[in-house]
């Protein structure tokens, strides 16, 4: 069944120095269940295409297109409407646990005030509830913290509140936003695995955006490969993680660093993402892509498919770059 | 590798590119702030303002402290000669505005001038030197900053008597703790930079480190903090010379104006008029270029 | 908590201290004496009334008997009006002043705080300019020029209220003086209010509460107010040291006999011991206030509770 369906999604912020394209023509669905990785580095519109469904963009945001959730559009409801939306069908988790968490409540009204609201339960039974949340996702003496203040946690524990709150209502569409960058490697892992578990146990469908590759293969089922706010590639994990057929899957994931590949220097992607203000003419990949050509300089690639269930946007031939990999 | 000197060379270059970067952000700041519309007019009229208070007394036939015995309370006209009108004792207020014009605008940019000098020797120093010092400096300026400096102020002009040397140093030797405080605050922040522990493990010189890197980085923001002290310290001195305890009697300001004229507002209204009118348009103008300043350092904080 | 309390009680009594000892000595090193200035007297006058005020004694002597007296709650005799100590005096006029400094306060922090929220809630409207305009002209306008004009339009011009005068505190007699008190502090708490309130709403927490569907409203309460008041808590404490300095200036112009007017005629008339007692009284409550103003703080924000 068809969780989300996205068609055409774009968002334009208006700024002093012109129209900004953070996010051009995104096309994507996602079923229940189903995890969808959107990747791509900072400034890509990942962030601003998730925050569009949610009603989250700063003011001088304006997004076009379509999102149904379950067959109703999202795109566009008035606050009311949108708040029965949100935490209750669809939550999110946000990038930086430091500061997602208002730092002058105490955790376990931060909890608790979901629950009121959206299933009006009593202070008490919510707070009771957070406790049972709180112990699903493995944070000690959940009883205690609640009269706790997030600065008294470590970064870990308050991601793990995050995914807490997110899951109070269980919703069936979790957006988590780089759920685990401003985190430290072991506990990323800890995050990541836990985001697997609940999964599982909720059967919730998750949106995890991140510019991590090697997050993406550990947890999703579609990728998505964003660049300049178009896609670039999208399909399924395995595909795009084995066989990327785009130039800019190919140097994010040969960008991952490798334990068997000690002592050698890490590929990079030459140069930077281009000024959104600004973009050239054609493919906005051209400037950083080794397998550019004339035409990529005049011509945009369109979307189109390669095999069954993959598209990609590039003028390149996708066999010979699956060969030359 | 390269060696320790060709290190320090290049660390020179760097931050020697550094300065040329700070120079364009000077650009950058001096076309942002051309382009805001409220600084620049409220500086053209501080101009006009500046230029009467300096020269609008030889425009006119009488002197400051002259009784013009045929016109007491004479209404403002231009046949008389009275432009702005006389205060009770028929002393020309077109006159007496730009004289009192001159003790305000004098004290105001003396005042802050002193405030600011203070401000950053104290600040820089803490900030700079650190350590035990930094702390024994910060907690003075705490006790400092509960004072009840208006009524410290009249204290001081009660035992010592009025005078308009002591007004000045008076009122700035109190306005300098929020200066100090700032230019403490910029100073650390930019010891902490990169560059300039960079500087430090290279052997630049203090002196080089202060003058090259400190002061330029903390010259924008006493920059505004100046502009927006000068209404301050007129506001001060004024509200002494309302009370009576600011200049003395034949000389005047602002501030004795409105209060001469909020004797008599009720009969001769342009005696309280005319004097607020130039105040509080010159406390607007300096507030505006203030506050345009600061948005043309600081864009962010807009 | 209560360490807390008692370690920001502690760090208040050697600012009081300090602020006693400069004024007293710089009283005792000023040129002349409050005497001088009246009619030629004889030696043998001027030695008794020396006498009488303890000036023939050592300095320090003076300073110890100064300071033990204040310990008793003493402020000495006034050097002006002969038969009246400086705490009769007060005591008469502080209760004046107390109540239009307290009613100015409340005014302006209500008021303030109201129109800040409103002004970065409808941030960049015409709502928004018109609070803004209106702030900008209250901080510039000084309360001797605005008072005047207050008295010139509603006393004298539309004769609602009366021009000065106090009547024990008759309603009528008191709107004027506290609007005139006020209007710089609505002025300055909007502007402060304003800022905090707008950056908070930028933070990410609050876009977690949003994401959490709560509604609007509910966010500015519960999520926002808290800390976007906390700038202004810290404002109260020099607003309080402006207000009470301004009463100085308000008592003035509507003729009240508190201690602002005590302090202006002590200062014209060289009454040295009154202007001193008051400076340290007035150091003293500025002390003490922008102590409770710390520790309620403190507990408004909770990361300096535990810090």
């Amino acid at each position: 069944m068809t969780l989300l369906n996205v068609k055409d999604l774009r968002v334009e912020f208006t700024t002093p120095e012109g129209a900004v394209t953070a996010v051009n023509n995104l096309n994507f669905s996602l079923n229940a269940g189903e995890t969808l990785g959107i990747v791509g580095e900072s400034g890509s519109g990942k962030t601003q295409t998730v925050f569009s469904m949610m009603g989250l963009l700063a003011k001088n945001g304006i997004v076009s297109g379509s999102a149904k959730f379950k067959g109703q559009e999202i795109l566009g409801l008035p606050e009311r409407e949108l708040n029965k939306i949100r935490a209750e069908k669809i939550a999110m988790i946000f990038q930086d646990p430091m500061t997602s968490l208002n730092p002058y409540m105490k955790v376990g009204n931060q909890l608790a005030e979901v629950l009121v609201k959206h299933k009006g339960m009593s202070k008490k039974e919510a707070l009771a509830e957070a406790v049972r949340m709180l112990d699903a996702v493995k944070i000690p003496e959940a009883q205690k913290r609640l009269n706790m203040y997030p600065h008294e946690f470590s970064g870990g524990m308050r991601q793990r509140v995050m995914i807490a709150m997110a899951l109070l209502c269980s919703p069936e569409l979790l957006i988590a936003d780089e759920p685990t960058t401003a985190l430290d490697v072991t506990v990323q892992a800890q995050i990541l695995a836990l985001l697997n578990e609940l999964k599982r146990d909720f059967n919730t469908a998750i949106i995890m955006i991140t510019h991590d590759l090697g997050v993406v293969a550990g947890a999703c089922d579609k990728v998505l490969v964003m660049y300049a706010g178009r896609t670039m590639e999208y399909g399924s994990a395995d595909d795009i993680f084995y066989r990327p057929t785009h130039p800019y899957s190919e140097g994010l994931l040969k960008a991952i660093p490798r334990l068997d590949s000690v002592g050698e220097e890490l590929p990079t992607i030459p140069g930077n993402p281009p000024n959104l203000l600004s973009l050239p003419a054609g493919c906005p990949f051209q400037e950083r892509c080794h397998w550019v050509q004339d035409r990529c300089r005049q011509e945009a690639p369109a979307l189109h498919n390669f095999d069954a269930e993959r598209l990609r946007a590039c003028h390149a031939d996708a066999n010979q770059i699956l060969e030359a990999s | 590798m390269l060696s320790t000197t060709a290190n320090k060379e290049a660390v020179e270059n760097f931050s020697e590119q550094l300065e040329v970067k700070g120079r364009s952000l000077w650009d950058d700041a001096r076309r942002r702030f051309f382009n805001n519309r409220a600084a620049l007019t409220s500086l053209v009229i501080l101009g006009f303002i500046t230029l009467f208070v300096f020269a609008g007394p030889m425009l006119s036939q009488f002197a400051f402290d002259e009784v013009d015995w045929g016109a007491m309370h004479a209404a403002p006209s231009v046949a008389s000669g009275h432009f702005f009108g006389t205060d009770s004792l028929g002393r020309d207020l077109f006159v007496r505005t730009a004289m009192g014009g001159r003790i305000s605008l004098m004290v105001g940019v003396m005042g802050a001038l002193v405030a600011v000098l203070i401000g950053t020797l104290y600040g820089a120093t803490a900030g700079f030197v650190g350590g035990r010092t930094d702390r024994v400096m910060m907690r003075t300026l705490e006790i400092l900053y509960s004072f009840p400096f208006m009524f410290f102020v009249i204290l001081l002009v009660t035992f010592f008597g009025r005078n308009i040397l002591l007004i000045f140093i008076a009122i700035g030797a109190v306005s300098w703790l929020d200066m100090a405080r700032i230019v403490r605050g910029q100073t650390l922040s930019i010891k902490g930079k990169e560059f300039v522990e960079a500087a430090t493990v290279y052997g630049v010189s203090k002196w080089a480190m202060i003058t090259r890197h400190i002061v330029p980085n903390v010259l924008g923001i006493v920059a505004v903090y100046a502009t927006l002290l000068v209404p301050q310290m007129i506001l001060f001195e004024s509200f002494l010379s309302f009370l009576g305890l600011g200049v003395q009697e034949p000389m005047t300001s602002w501030g004795s104006l409105l209060n001469e004229g909020a004797q008599t507002m009720e009969i001769a209204l342009w005696q309280l008029i005319v004097p607020a009118v130039f105040m509080v348009t010159t406390l607007f103008c300096f507030n505006f270029i203030g506050d345009g300043l600061r948005d043309a350092l600081d864009p962010k904080d807009r | 908590m209560l360490r807390f309390i008692a370690k920001r009680v502690l760090e208040a009594i050697p600012t009081l201290f300090i602020l006693i000892t400069v004024s007293f000595f710089l009283m005792r090193f000023a040129p002349g004496n409050p005497f001088s200035a009246e009619i030629a007297m004889t030696p043998e006058v001027m030695a008794n009334i020396e006498a009488k005020y303890g000036f023939d004694k050592p300095v320090h002597e003076q300073y110890f008997s100064y300071l033990g007296g204040l310990l008793q709650g003493d402020l000495g005799p006034s050097f002006k009006y002969k038969d009246f100590t400086v705490n009769e005096l007060v005591a008469q006029a502080f209760p004046v002043s107390l109540k239009i400094g307290l009613l100015a306060f409340i005014v302006a922090v209500t008021f303030g705080v109201t129109f800040g929220t409103i002004a970065a809630l409808r941030q960049n409207t015409w709502l928004d300019y018109t609070i803004m305009t209106g702030a900008m002209a209250g901080v510039v306008i000084p309360s001797f020029v605005l008072a005047p004009l207050l008295v010139l339009i509603f006393a004298i011009g539309l004769d609602w209220l009366p021009a000065g005068g106090w009547h024990n505190g008759a309603t009528p007699y008191v709107v004027l003086p506290v609007i005139g008190m006020s209007l710089y502090y609505i002025a300055s708490i909007s502007r402060i209010m304003r800022g905090s309130m707008i950056e908070v709403l930028n933070a990410n927490f609050i876009r977690t509460a949003k994401s959490k569907g709560l509604s609007t409203p509910y966010i500015i309460v519960r999520h926002a107010l808290r800390p976007a008041i906390l700038p202004v808590l810290s404002y109260l404490g020099p607003a309080l040291v402006g207000i009470i300095t301004g009463s100085v200036v308000i008592e003035t112009i509507f003729g009240l006999p508190g201690i602002g007017q005590l302090f202006v005629n002590g200062a014209l008339n060289r009454d040295y011991s009154m202007v001193l007692g008051l400076t340290i009284l007035v150091g003293a409550l500025t002390i003490t206030f922008n102590a409770i103003v710390d520790i309620l703080y403190a507990v408004v924000d909770p990361k300096i509770r535990y810090a």
